[in-house]
């Protein structure tokens, strides 16, 4: 009997269940903790301090009282005051125009090929592979290449600019669609099949409508991606001081915000900086309308 | 019991077999979704052709010393891209550390409970805005905001610190360390958003095993869900990386195009994609060959540093989704 202890648990210490508020372990997290504020304060610095520059530098001269002429005109030359970024405006929204022209049907048809028709195919597994290593592309490559396809034989041109965005657009739409097309339940779609639709039926009744929402949301990503960029233009746009204002001027070279901001970044002349800040101004609040588009039409409706 | 069936006579039923046009319908549409599939892979094998062709003679005449040339003399035909890849990877890795730190805490920040959830949305919405901002945005903010600001501090550190190799050199405008700078606050959202992925496939069942057994915040978040996510977030900074390698018209801007090797932040250098950016345009005949082929050099690296990243971020998707 003298074995056995049947109250044994007088021999443990009772456990400290308490919370210690400085011991060193609590202190540690402490610390650790008030890191990662300072981590996420310091990180969102940068976005202040450039929507500040951007409303100080840029914002006098879009908001004061030559706003007409600086949305317009045309850009300054050398010592030349005033002027504007209507060109570059104009050119901008024209080659986004071209591009999605071009990569959001292809991106929706292959995404349907991907996500719905065959997802499980080589090719599919192939195409997707591939679109997700060209999302990682360096954006200038692909000024690189629509150069050597485009503009050694037919020059500068808005049309060369808007291919090589719709490079730069197409991997984007295509993973964007996909996975909105992927989000559409599988009871759906058989409810459909059951009723004897063909595959291409059930698309277009049901997978397109109800992924819609997922796949406009990748596609306005993707046009405010294409809107912002600026390598691709470089050498297949170039630059223009002029309107395009009719279907023959496409090509020709071309304005761009992005090229403007570039171009006028390093002149020695106020004038041309200021304008920089103000066409930054406005590529930013052209990149964030289809940013917010993007957020208001995404919401699912599945 | 009888309603449901006369359902299929009604003639204003949809339901039944498809007509002949329909199934003709169906053969030509899935015939054009498979074309736009294959298009991709063409459009990869036509960009790689492509790029190859052009830089094929400048490949002939230059060969393997292009990539161990130190000097960019087009009059001299004496072309090698040693200061572009050195400047390239040197400043895509100051970024990737110091992007990767951020981006990391971020993810923490986002994903451990440190603020409410609605805070949590207002705050990841900033981080995504700051991926939206074009590169050429950065620039200019680069040139009239942070360079100004470097200078100070990069004056001291070299006026006191000038034996070390990273302080070698004085900040006379653009360079080295404000192109690292804009170029790790450009990759931060990326990092910071793949990062959050994978802390986001951890089971909420591990998080509260660890605080269970009685775990501070951050003996659960260092001793559990950092190692859990480990190799999402290897796959973030592999593909925050490749993100940086590739980045142009900021660095362009902001690095200095300078030829030269050089370890300190203060030194203007050059990177393949601005080296493309500012000679490109102007470049004759025998010089744009030399920059296809630099371009291949650029294509074939990020290619390695993504589909390394992609395959780090599948195997992930795969522990994790696998045990399902």
């Amino acid at each position: 009997m003298s074995d056995v202890d049947l109250t044994g648990a007088a021999a443990r210490p009772i456990p400290q269940l308490g919370r210690r508020v400085f011991e060193v372990r609590a202190l540690k997290s402490g610390f650790l903790t008030l890191l990662t504020w300072l981590a996420a304060v310091l990180a969102s610095v940068p976005l202040f301090s450039v929507i500040y520059m951007l409303l100080v530098q840029g914002g006098t001269r879009l908001f004061g009282a030559d706003f007409l002429e600086v949305l317009t005109g045309l850009p300054p030359a050398g010592f030349e005051m005033g002027g504007g970024i209507g060109p570059a405006i104009v050119g901008t929204l024209v080659m986004v125009a071209i591009a999605s022209a071009i990569s959001i049907p292809l991106g929706i048809l292959a995404a349907i090929y991907l996500g719905v028709l065959e997802p499980k195919s080589r090719i599919a597994m192939i195409s997707r592979f591939l679109a997700k290593v060209l999302t990682g592309f360096p954006s200038i490559l692909a000024g690189v290449f629509v150069y050597a396809v485009l503009v050694i034989r037919y020059g500068y041109s808005a049309w060369a600019g808007g291919v090589a965005l719709a490079v730069l657009m197409l991997p984007t739409v295509v993973l964007a669609a996909e996975e909105a097309m992927a989000q559409v339940p599988q009871r759906m779609k058989d409810a459909a099949y059951g009723m004897g639709c063909t595959r291409t039926q059930v698309i277009w009744k049901v997978v397109l409508p109800t992924g819609l929402p997922g796949i406009l949301t990748g596609v306005m990503l993707a046009v405010a991606g294409a809107a912002g960029e600026s390598a691709p233009l470089l050498f297949t746009a170039l630059f223009s001081n002029y309107y395009v204002s009719q279907l023959a001027e496409l090509s020709d070279p071309t304005a761009s915000l992005s090229i403007l901001i570039y171009n006028f970044s390093g002149m020695p002349f106020p004038n041309q900086i200021e304008l920089a800040w103000t066409a930054s101004l406005v590529l930013v609040l052209i990149v964030l309308v289809f940013n917010i588009l993007a957020r208001l039409v995404g919401q699912p409706k599945v | 019991m009888a309603k449901f069936f006369q359902a299929a006579d009604n003639a204003s039923s949809v339901s039944g077999p498809p007509r002949p046009v329909e199934y003709a319908n169906d053969r030509i549409f899935r015939g054009v979704a498979w074309a736009s599939a294959c298009m991709i892979i063409a459009l990869t094998a036509y960009i790689l052709w492509e790029i190859g062709r052009e830089a094929v003679p400048a490949m002939h005449q230059h060969g393997l010393a292009f990539l161990t040339g130190t000097t960019w003399n087009v009059g001299k035909s004496e072309l090698g891209v040693l200061p572009e890849i050195w400047g390239t990877l040197y400043s895509s890795l100051l970024a990737l550390i110091l992007g990767g730190i951020f981006g990391i805490a971020i993810a923490i920040f986002l994903t451990q409970d440190f603020l409410h959830h609605r805070l949590a949305t207002i705050f990841r919405t900033i981080v995504e805005m700051l991926a939206a901002i074009p590169s050429v945005v950065f620039g200019l903010w680069g040139i009239y905001v942070v360079i100004p600001m470097l200078k100070p501090t990069a004056e001291w550190l070299h006026g006191h610190l000038g034996w070390f190799p990273l302080f070698g050199t004085e900040l006379s405008g653009p360079g080295m360390g404000p192109a690292a700078l804009v170029l790790a606050i450009m990759i931060l959202p990326t990092v910071a958003a793949i990062s959050v992925d994978a802390f986001r496939r951890i089971p909420y069942k591990v998080k509260e095993a660890a605080y269970g057994m009685g775990t501070t915040r951050w003996e659960a978040i260092l001793k559990v869900m950092l190692p859990t996510a480990s190799s999402g977030i290897l796959a973030a900074l592999v593909l925050g990386f490749g993100r940086a390698l590739g980045e142009t018209m900021a660095l362009a801007m902001l690095i200095g195009n300078a030829n030269q090797i050089s370890l300190s932040l203060f030194s203007p250098a050059n990177t393949l994609a601005s080296l493309l950016a500012s000679n490109f345009p102007e470049a004759g005949h025998i010089e744009k060959q030399a920059l296809m082929y630099a371009a291949l050099v650029l294509l074939a690296i990020t290619f390695v540093v993504n589909v390394a990243g992609l395959a780090v971020q599948q195997y992930t998707i795969r522990k994790f989704e696998g045990k399902k």
